[in-house]
């Protein structure tokens, strides 16, 4: 199969415009008599899902979340981009589609990323509108400041709680939605499989988390808005819940998965401190903006950092990117933390961390500045450390944190299954191989808001309505599908619970494909992880039943299905046989130790089938969709 | 450290419950109360036992799902989410009960879970602004002063975990109501729906069966977000505000499931 894009002709400013006056309507009187279903209710799903309602068709909107409101992306800090040039700079929609592309190390698809650029300023006004306080200034105008990987403030932020106010203004609006009687929200539901009818999705097989039930909805078509796969490091910043389930599900039904290796790995997170660590908590990128990032020259320095003086201190980045200095991209940024602590510079109990260090803004800004920006975040890395960073500097190190890679999908977001789209980070997105700051929340509500209404609503007038009907043999076999893996896995006599499990997997992965891999170690990993599939259903012990809310059944699934997707991610990161953004190879770095892409070979976005008879009989197989670039010429990254 | 902790089991919504003991040991001071709960839980799937279900995701204080009452109070000894209480803020070798945020409104899931899905409806009865999407007007024709920003943002940050409902002895939810209130009814774009906002959202705490405030200040003392008790005074003036203005013909009514 060959992958077609969709990218509509013409000149790229005009390509979403043209798209929109040509895209086909369903009346509004028609609209009811079609459903739609939304997996997710994060920025993109809970944002498409109202946005879709409130053009009046029928949603279903699911999350696995006991409300829509807690989806993991509550927890975005920073901010979100614009390109509105609030702080007068001339920003504009090329320049943030120029840093948006040269931060994705030219992995991305121009015509998508100018359209994010495009609709970006639109995505304040609507949030704006919806009463989502972003910050202002003293005149009482919007606030924006800057984030790594660029030189303009386009960032637009509420405080320190940026996701959290976004998502409330996206699941307020679904929540009139539901009012209006245009969605109905099944939360604690989980969507265990996709539906397709002679090729095409028309539902979902989904079980209620507090009963057990397992239930078949029906639609028009299907979009995937379930997040990121980070978690499948086990140790990431994700939320305990992130999982990959319903992209992999699609991926087993005949979805291409996109660019599984390209992972982003954030530089400022607190580092781990013991075996019984659950998750990773991120420190906003936006103290960069503030922090200085530095390592005692010396590997066997005891003093306090306070302590230290100047000249023995290392500002390895801003040593080494003079330009951009501390606020080097994130992949830049925590490749050069990974470096010198392989160097044994690291500090901190396990070696394993950077200071980050707010002394001199102190100084010179006072302390009052500093915690205007920053005090709800010193106040957690207190919370968690014990110490506060205005006596000491933190400590941080880099962690999984965001995944480029996801479904693939065309220009209208539809994957390579018909009426089913993917949407926010489950898709392959417009990032690249490197995804820069605030930009994830920039995608998902672009997704959510501005595009996937359009599209969807293009499919629908463009297909020939058929009823729908859960007695469909297609349904009764997705269910026994569902039924036969909970049954797999409760039936199963093993003694290790899924974390441990988890554990395992996620330790090969950050090890042999996090922020350095080698062929050799890909190799090994791959082994490794096949050889841990091979006996997880034996390993593993489910407790409880499965007529009942039970955790651990819900994670031993969503593990299956994570130990599946390493193995692609491994695949793929052997096959690509370069280095660009987050993807970081060994046998391929230029002579000072920065990433070396091979364009005239990889200049692609590779797409992986899942084999029909499954990955004990076959094995995925790679599909290229060649990447084109008019109007940027494809440059060596350079951000020194 | 080693702890006796006093657990609340209960099997589903209608079953009946009762606390079980069960010991901990060796527990890292720097832990996390949930960590401590996953090692236990892992310790009871090896050796075949039952797993305490509990509820959490983001472990960052902001999501709102983490929702256990430890040693009587909602969250914890802190004031700060479930999910940032630290084993080094109990005393070694204490016994701690665990039980789940009690409230009528919040019917049991299992063990330590919950269903809030009450506070969800609270705010389908009008915790919004009715804008669909689309082109919007520029949002700096809409200043917002600092102090104002400042106000609505105090309360804007809510995590609507319940605690404030599970602390009150009335099992009121006027904390949770009056920062949703507080926020939208205090921005120019929350205008227009300001009285039918406060008097629906008001009225659909009722239809949930939450009690009313009678001043005891339990909810702001566990808050979390440190969201203070004057949001419930913005709540009562605007719904007496609201019930001098004329009632519409068809109030918004949602029905409680
Ligand atoms: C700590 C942190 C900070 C961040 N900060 C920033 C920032 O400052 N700026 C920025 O731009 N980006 C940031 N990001 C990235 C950004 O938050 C995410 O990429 C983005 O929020 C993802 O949104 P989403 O809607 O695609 O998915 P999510 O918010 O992850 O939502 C997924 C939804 O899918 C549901 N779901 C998943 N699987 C199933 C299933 N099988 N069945 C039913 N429902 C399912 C879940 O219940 C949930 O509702 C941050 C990320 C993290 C981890
Ligand atoms: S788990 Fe999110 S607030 Fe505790």
């Amino acid at each position: 199969m060959t992958l077609d894009a969709r990218i509509p002709e013409g000149p790229i400013a005009g390509k979403w415009r043209r798209w929109l006056d040509d895209h086909k309507l369903v009346g509004p009187r028609n609209r009811p008599s079609h459903r739609v279903i939304v997996v997710g209710t994060g920025l993109a799903g809970a944002s498409a899902a109202a946005s879709l309602g409130a053009q009046g068709f029928k949603v279903d909107s699911f999350c696995f979340h006991d409300s829509p409101r807690r989806a993991h992306s509550i927890a975005a800090q920073g901010g979100i981009n614009a390109a509105k040039d609030f702080a007068n700079e001339g920003d504009a929609v090329q320049r943030l589609f120029y840093d948006t592309i040269k931060g994705g190390d030219f992995r991305s698809r121009e015509a998508n990323v100018w359209r994010l650029a495009q609709v970006s300023t639109n995505i304040i006004d609507q949030a704006t509108a919806q009463g989502v306080p972003f910050n202002r200034e003293y005149g009482g105008q919007l606030a924006t400041r800057s984030f790594g990987g660029v030189l303009v403030k386009r960032t637009f932020y509420t405080r320190g709680q940026t996701g959290q106010q976004l998502l409330l203004g996206a699941y307020q609006a679904l929540q009139h939605q539901v009012a209006e009687g245009n969605v109905t929200v099944h939360n604690r539901h989980e969507m265990l499989d996709v539906v397709l009818v002679d090729g095409v999705a028309r539902g979902i097989i989904a079980r209620n988390l507090i009963t057990g039930a397992i239930e078949r909805h029906a639609a028009d078509c299907v979009v995937i808005a379930s997040g990121g796969y980070s978690n499948a490091f086990y140790l990431s910043t994700n939320a305990m819940g992130s999982n990959a389930t319903a992209a992999w599900k699609a991926t087993k039904k005949g979805a291409y998965f996109a660019n599984p290796c390209y992972t982003q790995i954030h530089p400022t997170c607190i580092p781990q401190s013991g075996e019984y660590q659950s998750k990773l908590t991120l420190m906003s990128e936006s103290l960069r903006n503030d922090g200085r990032i530095w390592v005692p020259r010396d590997p066997d320095e005891q003093r306090e950092p306070q302590d230290i003086p100047e000249e023995e201190r290392y500002y390895f980045l801003e040593e080494r990117y003079p330009a951009f200095g501390n606020l080097a991209p994130r992949d830049i940024a925590s490749r050069a933390a990974k470096v010198v602590c392989d160097d044994g510079l690291g500090v901190g109990g396990t070696k394993r961390g950077v200071y980050l260090d707010f002394r001199d803004e102190i100084e010179r800004q006072g302390r009052d500045a500093i915690e205007g920006k920053y005090l709800n975040l010193f106040q957690m890395y207190e919370r968690i450390t014990g110490d506060s960073p205005f006596e000491k500097p933190m400590m941080i190190y880099p962690a999984p944190h965001y995944t480029m890679g996801g479904l693939w999908v065309d220009y209208e977001l539809q994957t390579t299954v018909q009426g089913l789209f993917a949407i926010g980070e489950a898709n392959f997105s417009d990032h690249g191989a490197n995804r820069l700051g605030a930009s994830a929340l920039m995608q998902a509500l672009a997704d959510g808001y501005f595009i996937a209404p359009h599209t969807v609503m293009h499919y629908l007038a463009t297909q020939r309505k058929k009823p729908l009907d859960t007695e469909h043999e297609a349904f009764v076999e997705a269910e026994q599908g569902v039924r036969s893996q909970i049954d797999r896995l409760m039936s199963a006599q093993g003694t290790k619970s899924p974390q441990a499990i988890h554990r395992e997997v996620g330790a090969i992965m950050l090890d042999k494909c996090g922020m350095l891999r080698t062929r050799e170690g890909l190799l090994e990993a791959i082994e490794q992880i096949r050889e841990i599939r091979a006996r997880f259903w034996d390993e593993v012990r489910v407790d409880g039943s499965a007529e009942e809310f039970n955790p651990t059944l819900e994670y031993a699934g969503r593990l299956a299905d994570f130990i599946e997707l390493s193995e692609l991610m491994c695949e793929d990161a052997l096959r690509r046989e370069e280095s660009c953004g987050g993807h970081f190879r060994g046998e391929h770095e230029t002579e000072d130790g920065e990433a070396l892409r091979h364009d005239d070979e990889f200049a692609v976005v590779t797409a992986w089938q899942y084999p029909e008879d499954g990955l004990d009989a076959g094995a995925f197989e790679p599909h290229d969709e060649p990447l084109v670039f008019n109007e940027v010429k494809l440059a060596t990254r350079s951000y020194k | 450290m080693n702890f006796q902790l006093e657990i609340w089991r209960q099997d589903s919504r209608d079953a009946p419950g009762h606390f079980e003991t069960k010991h901990v040991e060796d527990v890292d001071p720097e832990a996390s109360f949930l960590e401590m709960l996953d090692t236990l839980n892992e310790d009871l799937v090896a050796k075949g036992g039952r797993t305490v279900a509990f509820d959490s995701d983001c472990r960052e204080g902001i999501c709102g799902t983490c929702a256990l009452t430890i040693n009587g109070m909602p969250h914890g000894p802190n004031q700060v989410t479930t999910c940032q209480t630290y084993m080094r803020d109990f005393e070694d070798g204490s016994t701690i009960t665990v039980e789940p945020f009690r409230n009528n409104a919040f019917p049991a899931v299992r063990d330590l879970a919950v269903d809030r899905s009450a506070l969800d409806r609270i705010i389908q009865a009008g915790g919004y602004v009715s804008v669909t999407t689309g082109p919007q007007p520029d949002p700096n024709s809409q200043p917002v002063t600092p102090e104002v920003h400042q106000t609505v943002m105090d309360a804007a940050i809510c995590i609507g975990c319940g605690a404030c409902v599970a602390a009150c002895p009335n099992g009121a939810a006027m904390l949770f109501t009056g920062a949703k209130v507080t926020h939208l009814n205090n921005l120019p774009q929350g205008q227009p729906e300001r009285d039918e906002r406060s008097r629906n959202m008001v009225l659909q705490m009722d239809e949930e069966g939450f009690g009313g405030c009678t001043n005891y200040g339990e909810c702001a003392r566990v808050c979390p977000q440190d969201i203070g008790i004057d949001v419930i005074g913005m709540l009562n003036r605007e719904y007496r505000r609201s019930s001098r203005t004329k009632k519409k013909t068809h109030p918004k009514k949602m029905v409680a499931q």
